[in-house]
């Protein structure tokens, strides 16, 4: 039974290419041009998926991404994706596709009992219900719910494809390449302006692929070629096919999806699977077309009930009679069309059944035909079996069929019009939403525009796309549009059969149906969008595309209001669902972000060390010498070492800033809250920059490297927000200033040697004329020197360990050669390079304040630095920091916490509360920001804020972490914990 | 009309046929006791409350759209009470106590779902930045639990733990935190304050609120002038274009906070998620969609839609740590209007003018706020004293310095 | 959205930073009510429906601070000019 509904000739599959594919396990055989869908079709499967809710058996309603019916979970392992449109999948050889939602099997699903509870599971049941006893909706009723629930399963395994983001300008976007979206683009090409095309199908055409048509002299199918040939030698032209443009942002941005590799099993190697985009277009011209309307009838969901537009398609462009004695339900002159399209395939035309009493059009010869009645209902399950229609005089009969072609007009895709907040206008001449407000540079062409003849369409498209590139100063020639062959599109819509017997569907993929609008409507749910959230119509996967101006008709009549005065809800972005895979592009795994890694990463590497993330950074965290030593034994070595003998770090990450001109010192002392325009030339100064809130935001150090050149540096964390916020202050603040400024953290490697022997280290290093003995070179010196024979550097005595300590700068294409001829000059002084741990070690010891203190929360005064702070001058944030609750002094401050056991492992983030104390808000007193465990006093130690604390001293109080279950005794006591009158570091 | 057992079953045999309007279409009344601007989640909310705890009936919410047309129908759901500063700690808690009797007290079933709120931590620092907020919660008898590595496994399996670009070193887990469903949640207040005699007018907009000799008298609306001893500015994103008419400046700005949901699928997602490397959450709704957001659109806006930066960024961080979500596809995104303050925290409090009272400042955190925010904003408007889970939320706090900066970002909104 | 910097051009809004409103005048520190100018400066915003003036910094770009003309009901761009009067001067 291959193929049993396949025409024999015709359509535009490539009847040479067969391709064989799979649906729940059975193997089917289509041609290449087929989608699944109509594949599926052609060998006469008609049950292709299950309802979200009721579990009703559905076929394929459309043959296109409007499709609420026919999902399907499609590929398998890794590349299993869900809810995929079997009218959107193009078939390729092994396509592997299975139903979703049921259980044990598509054809029998128990998840169809949910149809006979239907009675209870009206609109807005949920709201209702489920609330006894009040510790069942977590235990029981969700989780059935939740089971219940939901479509295709998940994948659960990382998508081994790649995906892509693009940039694309153009003068002109055209959406949709049907007749308008050609005509536009043909008109705007051959003016020189730049075109994209872009059409979410495979071929361009639109309706023409799926209606025969005369256009001018030629049929329209010649006449796509003709111009797709011509659109084609244009080099300012780029065609796009499979690319749906799913978004309509600011100022012409347009998000656009390609299907670069969906239509074969897997990508070739190197390509992506799918790109995403994002246009920049001058003018767009909406080409989109139009989505015929269901009926809403008794049983409207079986399958082998079908758009009439959906079944011409599968007839004139697939070769595929999906029914073969078909009942056509029209309330448009379109059926007759249907009908005879039928006719011409050789199906039987059971009926044509309009409910419009004085329709004119004729009946193709021998049908019966029966004026102003109506479908009451479909028969049959699992297919149509036949039809029950009541006549105009009222009488009732069954009829023959095995399909059902639904013909009700046509709602115009306005959807990307109303991504910029427009919302459409309701007319009454073409009975369809018509774009309201468009989005600035958008014009919308075609049945888009509610105009749904060929010949209108045409009109439009080459005027369009004319006025468009117009505008931009183009000179576009007019075109006049060819005469096409005559059509009839008169119709009076039907929004439901009222008689109906059974379930009539308005959603069908939500299983809304025409009475739960009723329901909502008689609850007050009046407003759209309150029977939309109440209802859930329109909210599937399909955005309500075919499902919406029905239910907006409904809740009309329910309410007494007309179709102007219900108005319409608005559709967001996407189009049709975007892959969030093609979203996030190559941003994913390591790719994520960028990784920084310092100029002494690769020597690190080979010494081993464990790396640890410090924003983008990657940074040494501790070198182990052998594989299994511990962080803390590393540490601990590091710290040692560098204390009794030399150590050395990379701090290139700080952030750095070379400052120009003749008034950066009055800068300085507007931005720290020091005073720097007394530096002298050759110093450095220690700086505390606030926010203008009060609040700290940054440390760091600045030399005057000359008179009128300074170098800042910044925490690693802070460089970039010190930067914007330096360059605001000059800018904005006070652009008179005669500073120039700018980022050079990249271009300079840092080390900072440190220990007893670092100088010993850097005389080896520094070229002999730099006199670099402690007198000549004192504790916060600065210079330019040359190194291992005339390389540059800069060289800082500046010390965070507390030791006798240099940073040492160089650029940073020196940095690996500097950190290996730094090892090896300190190799005979026992140096040892020290990690992230062991800095944050030596830090704290010394009680200075780091990136757990410095968390935008604390003040100079929390700090204890208010002496940092000048009296003498204004700064940025000095005002802000004077407001009360910064003076109280009950505010928690800047202390050091001690164990009473040394051994007691502090933590971060603990709180503090007295002994005997219970633990509330009242009674908290802080908390702990950052903890160590020092080498030097053989005990943890830990800084943290202390309601009171420079005046508890020596109190004793708890150091309590519920989170992490333990408790400690701590004694506050001084920040510096190691050599407070700091003789080691002028040593 | 009550939901009961008996209700349900009697109305399926009936055809659904009796259901009564669950709230009414009133004509303004000339005068009110009190005056709610703002039909969202926290007016409706505010408007049940004072009805219910302080038996005001003659008040009004007046709605410039349909109720629950703005954030509470916007949001991606989350309940949670997971703060680190004193001043919104007792608050939020409060609010998730009301949240967990919320369908009782309303008789009408929010479906909020304790399913778990975790907070992934990428780094030692972050691990004790969470220790803290855990630590501070506890504190106020609040449960907290720190995870490591192999417990965030074990809820949930599918993150990406082996080849992430900021690794998840562990998560602070909140139980009692979930999700709700948001519509359900104003219509729930609005039917219970309905029910109460509460005027919900819909479609009326208030145009000027009238002051007379520093107290206010009564707002001009779309409908005409409705006088009222008391008026409440409940207007969340709008909040600063009403409080203007008024003569008030505040400190608030107006930004786009964008919102997504992803195709049904099966069960996946089991508790709520956020990941600490970036600014994202997500969470699986009932009936099947991943519901997600990120940062903010960075700039302001009244418009509520955002801009394809912001939807790459968010759907990057979503694959940052579940990469196995990408062949799910994206269904909507949306945007809302966030009435972001200068400290990240929110404000219910006097304003200066006799009789008028405001509640701004949610940023992103209003939705689960929404049962305390009505709550507390009820006691202030009935007793003129904040109620004592509020006493921080004060207009003065940036005067006086007791800001509530959870982020420690500063004032500047967008960075909350 | 696209942010026309002055400098560079028309560029997609990643490329740029968003600050606020703009014209607001850092007080005087020795006024006598600098600190209420303060708290104004720092926390109290126009925050207007419709035509604003904005800071931008173009971050990933020139880095320039930029004043925006932009309506935050439609994001209509009407305008753009550098923030330092200097910077506008020497680039006419």
């Amino acid at each position: 039974m291959k193929n049993s509904n396949r025409l024999a000739s015709g359509g535009l599959i490539d009847r040479a290419k067969p391709l064989s594919f799979q649906f729940d396990g059975k193997t089917y055989q289509g041609y290449a041009g087929d989608t699944l869908a109509s594949a599926l079709l052609a060998n006469n499967v008609q049950l292709v998926a299950r309802s979200f809710k009721y579990h009703r058996p559905r076929g394929v309603l459309t043959a296109g991404s409007e499709e609420p019916n026919a999902l399907v979970e499609l590929r398998t392992g890794a590349r299993h994706e869900p809810n995929v449109r079997a009218t959107m999948a193009e078939l390729y050889e092994g396509l592997n596709a299975r139903s979703q939602n049921r259980w044990p099997s598509l054809a029998f699903d128990l998840g169809a009992v949910n149809s006979l509870l239907s009675p209870f599971f009206a609109a807005g049941f949920y709201y209702k219900t489920f609330m006894w006893p009040a510790a069942f909706w977590e235990k029981v009723y969700e989780p059935l719910i939740r089971r219940a629930a939901g479509l295709g399963k998940p994948p659960l395994s990382d998508d081994p494809d790649s995906y892509e983001k693009a940039f694309a300008h153009c003068d002109l976007l055209v959406i949709g390449a049907g007749p308008a979206g050609l005509a536009a683009a043909l008109t705007a090409a051959r003016s020189g302006a730049r075109v994209i095309l872009a059409d979410e199908g495979p071929m361009l055409g639109g309706r023409l692929l799926s209606d025969r048509r005369i256009i001018g002299n030629q049929s329209g199918l010649d006449w796509v070629k003709a111009i797709e040939a011509e659109l084609g030698s244009f080099p300012n032209v780029r065609i796009m096919p499979r690319t749906t443009i799913f978004g309509v942002y600011d100022h012409g941005v347009y998000g656009a999806l390609e299907r670069v590799n969906d239509h074969v099993a897997t990508p070739p190697a190197h390509e992506p699977r799918q790109r995403a985009y994002r246009i920049y277009a001058k003018r767009a011209v909406l080409a989109a077309g139009a989505i015929e309307r269901p009926h809403v009838f008794g049983n409207n969901d079986r399958p082998g009930v079908m758009l009439g537009s959906a079944m011409r398609t599968y007839l004139n462009r697939y070769a595929v009679v999906p029914t073969k004695r078909v009942a056509i339900f029209t309330s448009s002159d379109e059926g007759y069309a249907t009908a005879q399209d039928l006719i011409n395939a050789g199906a039987s035309v059971q009926a044509i059944i309009d409910s419009r009493k004085d329709a004119t059009i004729s009946a193709p010869k021998d049908v019966p035909y029966f004026k102003g009645a109506k479908i009451l209902r479909a028969l049959g399950n699992r297919q149509v079996q036949g039809v029950e229609i009541e006549l105009a005089d009222g009488s009732t009969r069954i009829l023959d069929c095995d399909g059902v072609a639904m013909s009700n007009g046509w709602n115009p895709a306005v959807h990307l019009t109303c991504h910029q907040g427009g919302r459409p206008v309701w007319d009454d001449k073409t009975n369809a939403f018509l774009p309201g407000k468009l989005p600035a540079g958008l014009s919308v062409a075609g049945a888009a525009q509610g105009h749904f003849s060929l010949k209108d369409t045409l009109t439009d498209g080459f005027r369009l796309g004319a006025s468009a590139v117009d505008d931009l100063g183009f000179k576009a020639h007019a075109i006049a549009a060819p005469d096409t062959d005559p059509e009839s599109l008169a119709h009076i819509p039907l929004w439901r059969v009222k008689t109906s017997k059974g379930k009539c569907f308005v959603d069908f993929q939500h299983d809304v149906t025409d009475t739960d609008i009723e329901l909502a409507n008689r609850e007050g749910f009046r407003s759209v969008e309150h029977m939309k959230r109440y209802t859930t119509l329109g909210m599937a996967t399909d955005q309500g595309k075919t499902s919406n101006i029905s239910g907006l008709a409904i809740l009309g009549e329910a309410s007494g209001r007309s179709m102007a005065e219900v108005g319409t809800t608005i559709f967001r972005p996407p189009y049709t669902p975007v892959a969030l895979g093609a979203l996030a592009g190559h941003h994913v795994h390591k790719g994520f972000r960028p990784t920084r890694l310092t100029p002494s990463h690769q020597w690190a590497e080979e010494q081993g060390a464990v790396f640890m993330e410090t924003g983008l950074w990657l940074r040494a965290q501790y070198f182990p010498k052998k594989k299994n030593e511990s962080w803390l034994d590393a540490m601990n070595r590091e710290v040692e070492i560098t204390r009794s003998k030399v150590g050395v770090c990379d701090v290139s990450t700080l952030g750095k800033i070379d400052l120009q001109g003749k008034d950066v010192g009055t800068f300085l002392d507007r931005v720290y809250t020091g005073t720097f325009s007394t530096l002298p030339v050759g110093k450095v100064r220690y700086g505390l920059m606030m926010r203008e809130d009060g609040f700290v935001q940054d440390d760091g150090t600045t030399a005057r490297l000359s008179e009128n050149r300074w170098l800042m540096t910044t925490t690693t964390a802070g460089a970039g927000k010190v930067m914007a916020h330096l360059e605001f202050c000059h800018q904005v603040l006070w652009p008179e200033l005669d500073i120039a400024f700018t980022s050079v953290t990249e271009q300079w490697a840092q080390y900072s040697i440190a220990g007893p022997h670092a100088r010993d280290v850097l005389k080896k290093l520094v070229d002999p004329q730099h006199d670099m003995s402690n007198e000549a070179f004192t504790y916060m010196a600065c210079g330019a020197i040359t190194i291992c024979n005339g390389i540059p550097a800069r060289l800082f005595r500046i010390s965070f360990s507390g030791e006798l300590a240099y940073e040492i700068g160089v650029p940073n294409r020196y940095g690996d050669a500097l950190i290996r001829a730094i090892m090896k000059a300190g190799e005979e002084f026992g140096i040892t390079p020290y990690g992230l741990e062991a800095l944050s070690t030596m830090r704290i010891e010394k009680g200075h304040v780091a990136g757990g203190e410095l968390n935008g929360q604390t003040t100079p005064r929390d700090l204890g630095l208010i002496k940092m702070v000048s009296q003498k001058k204004d700064c940025i944030g000095k005002h802000m920091s004077e407001r009360p609750a910064m003076l109280d002094a009950d505010r928690p401050i800047f202390v050091g916490l001690k164990p009473k056991n040394p051994q007691a492992k502090l933590t971060g983030g603990a709180h503090f509360l007295d002994k005997g104390a219970k633990p509330s808000l009242d009674n908290d007193l802080g908390h702990m920001m950052s903890v160590a465990y020092s080498p030097m006093l053989k005990s943890w130690i830990g800084l943290g804020i202390v309601k009171r604390g420079r005046e508890r001293i020596g109190d004793t109080i708890r150091a309590v972490d519920f989170v992490r279950g333990t408790e400690f005794e701590v004694e506050i006591c001084d920040p510096v914990f190691f050599d407070p009158q700091g003789e080691r570091l002028r040593g | 009309m009550h939901y009961s057992v008996f209700s349900i079953i009697s109305q399926a045999f009936k055809g659904q046929k009796d259901w009564k309007p669950v709230w009414r279409y009133p004509e303004p009344k000339a005068e009110y006791d009190m005056l709610i601007i703002g039909g969202g989640g926290h007016g409706l909310a505010t408007a049940y409350y004072l009805a219910k705890n302080h038996g005001y009936t003659n008040i009004a919410v007046i709605e410039k759209n349909y109720l629950g047309s703005g954030s509470v129908g916007r949001n991606t759901t989350i309940v949670r009470s997971n703060y680190q500063e004193p001043g919104n700690i007792p608050f939020y808690e409060h609010s998730l106590k009301l949240w967990e009797g919320l369908e009782q007290d309303l008789n009408y079933n929010a479906m909020m779902s304790q399913r778990g709120v975790l907070n992934l931590y990428h780094s030692d620092s972050q691990r004790d930045d969470y220790a803290r907020r855990g630590n501070a919660m506890m504190m106020h008898g609040v449960r907290a639990d720190l995870l490591n590595r192999e417990q965030v496994r074990e809820v949930v399996p599918f993150l990406d733990f082996d080849n992430a670009r900021f690794p998840i070193h562990g998560g602070l887990m909140q139980w009692r935190g979930g999700t709700a469903r948001h519509d359900a949640v104003a219509w729930g207040f609005a039917r219970g304050a309905d029910s109460r005699g509460v005027d919900i007018l819909q479609n009326t907009e208030a145009k000027q609120i009238r002051v007379e000799n520093g107290r206010v008298t009564g707002v001009e609306t779309s409908r005409g002038f409705i006088k009222a001893k008391k008026v409440g500015i409940v207007a969340a994103g709008n909040t600063t274009r009403i409080a203007e008419t008024a003569g008030l400046r505040l400190p608030i700005e107006s930004y786009v906070l964008q919102a997504f949901v992803s195709e049904a699928i099966k069960p996946l997602i089991p508790c709520v998620v956020t990941f600490g490397a970036g600014h994202f959450y997500i969470s699986q709704s009932d009936k099947g969609g991943l519901v997600f957001g990120a940062s903010l659109d960075y700039y302001t806006s009244y418009a509520a839609r955002g801009n394809l930066p912001g939807v790459e960024d968010t759907i990057e961080e979503a694959m940052a740590i579940m990469p196995s979500i990408s062949r799910v596809k994206l269904l909507r995104h949306w945007g809302g209007i966030m009435d972001m303050s200068m400290d990240g925290s929110p404000i219910i409090d006097k304003t200066g003018i006799d009789g008028l009272y405001i509640n701004c400042g949610w940023c992103y955190g209003g939705f689960k706020a929404t049962p305390a925010s009505g709550y507390c904003l009820a006691h202030l408007m009935a007793t003129d004293e904040s109620h004592p889970v509020a006493t921080a939320l004060k207009l003065n706090r940036f005067e006086t310095g007791h800001v509530i900066d959870e982020a420690g970002t500063g004032a500047q909104p967008n960075l909350h | 959205m696209r942010i026309p910097c002055p400098f560079c051009g028309p560029r997609d809004s990643q490329e740029f930073s968003f600050l606020g409103q703009t014209g607001l005048k850092r007080p005087d520190p020795n006024a006598p009510d600098a600190q209420k100018q303060f708290h104004d400066y720092v926390h109290i915003r126009d925050n207007k429906a419709g035509l604003t003036k904005e800071l931008w910094l173009h971050a990933n770009g020139c880095r320039s601070w930029i004043v925006v003309e932009r309506n935050t009901l439609t994001h209509e761009i009407t305008g753009s000019e550098f923030a330092s009067p200097l910077t506008k001067e020497a680039a006419q």
